[in-house]
């Protein structure tokens, strides 16, 4: 049928009308504004900053950063939690609204990374304190790899809405450079 | 605008003070040591003497002498040094004064009324080394958690197994030659290497 046989929208309101589950349209809504909570700590903050820059700019998928943690659904871990901050990651994600989502980026956010064997004070993985949905590998994982990471966390956000499925295993990003140590959920290769 | 040499000032801190000693740091860094019963008086002349007029506290620092290779001028013993680095504005010199506070009752006077940016520096150096400033209006840990046990740059520091119940490491997680934590089966004592030069 070519397009010129398509009926013409008249002036008919039942012509006018899409029909769609709103629960679908709620979704889509929902997963094209993803606002996450900026709480960068350390280096792999810097290549989130750089996630929303022009070069990468998260911006088009609808994911706007917030200072605070009311306006925010997705929180970004990016960086070394130390003991004394992981009571602070704790009460920020308790302020935020359900349903809330957690992306831990980088190896240290993940599992403690460099820091994990030598250091006294940095926390082995920030699961420890918040259920985390997304893990990222990397030292840093560049922006690729957080996008990577929100695309997954994107299709959850859609499963949830429309089908009311909350998957509580978490996704890890794959082909991510992880250098340091392992991180929960990748297989460690046979010796 | 050229200040004291080196040698001016410590000459002058040594007629308020007979025990100060001039010391060479490994690398030929000169310092002065005093001991910690005349500390406020040295800081005190350093700031206030027209000819020195340290005005400005540069840093303050600190660190474990244990294990650390004596030598003539500072045989090894187990204190924990204190080290201030100040510089005059007025002046352009600058003088390193080192105190030594014994591990066990390990305090030293604070300089925080003389230079007030010792306040934080000092509260560091109590933090990480356990130095107890007497005198400091606020002495609490800044960097740790307040609840931390321990002072984690002495080196005879044990690392904690765990904090608020979260272990320190992953399940399953090991690594091998990681620091002893708490916990940990005593080490094995192995006969200490010998290196050229330090005994
Ligand atoms: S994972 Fe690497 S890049 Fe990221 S915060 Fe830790 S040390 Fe920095």
């Amino acid at each position: 049928m070519a397009v010129a046989d398509l009926p013409k929208p008249g002036n008919d309101p039942h012509e006018q009308i899409v029909l769609t589950a709103v629960d679908e349209f709620l979704a889509w809504g929902k997963e094209n504004s993803l606002f996450y909570l900026l709480f960068a700590t350390a280096c792999c903050g810097i290549e989130l900053m750089q996630a929303g820059g022009p070069r990468y700019d998260v911006d088009r998928l609808g994911m706007i950063p917030r200072a605070t943690p009311r306006q925010a659904d997705l929180m970004i871990v990016a960086g070394t939690i130390t003991h004394k901050m992981a009571g602070v990651v704790r009460t920020l994600w308790e302020q935020m609204t359900e349903p809330r989502w957690v992306v831990s980026m980088g190896s240290c956010a993940n599992s403690g990374g460099p820091f994990s064997k030598w250091s006294y004070s940095v926390l082995n993985g920030v699961d420890k304190y918040v259920p985390v949905d997304v893990y990222i590998p990397g030292c840093p994982p560049r922006p690729e790899a957080l996008i990577d990471g929100v695309m997954a966390l994107r299709e959850r956000v859609r499963r949830y809405r429309t089908m009311g499925v909350r998957d509580r295993d978490p996704h890890v990003v794959q082909g991510a450079d992880c250098r340091f140590g392992s991180h929960p959920g990748k297989p460690e290769p046979q010796a | 605008m050229n200040g004291m040499t080196f040698e001016a000032i410590a000459a002058r801190i040594a007629q308020v003070c007979d025990e100060a000693m001039v010391v060479r740091s490994e690398n030929g860094q000169p310092f002065v040591r005093v001991p910690a019963a005349a500390l406020p008086r040295v800081a005190a002349l350093l700031r206030r003497d027209p000819a020195l007029l340290c005005d400005a506290l540069m840093d303050l620092t600190g660190y474990d002498r244990l294990k650390y290779p004596g030598n003539e001028a500072s045989p090894a013993n187990d204190a924990i040094a204190v080290v201030y680095l100040l510089f005059s504005q007025q002046h352009h010199h600058r003088v390193m004064l080192e105190v030594q506070a014994p591990r066990a009752l390990c305090s030293v006077p604070t300089v925080s009324g003389l230079w007030p940016a010792a306040l934080y520096f000092e509260r560091e150096v109590f933090d990480l080394l356990g130095v107890q400033f007497v005198g400091h209006p606020s002495l609490e840990r800044i960097l740790c958690p307040d609840d931390w046990v321990g002072h984690p740059l002495r080196k005879d520091y044990l690392y904690p197994a765990q904090y608020h119940g979260v272990p320190h490491l992953r399940e399953g997680q090991h690594f091998d030659g990681a620091p002893r934590r708490q916990g940990d089966p005593e080490p094995t004592p192995t006969p200490a290497p010998t290196k050229k030069g330090h005994p």
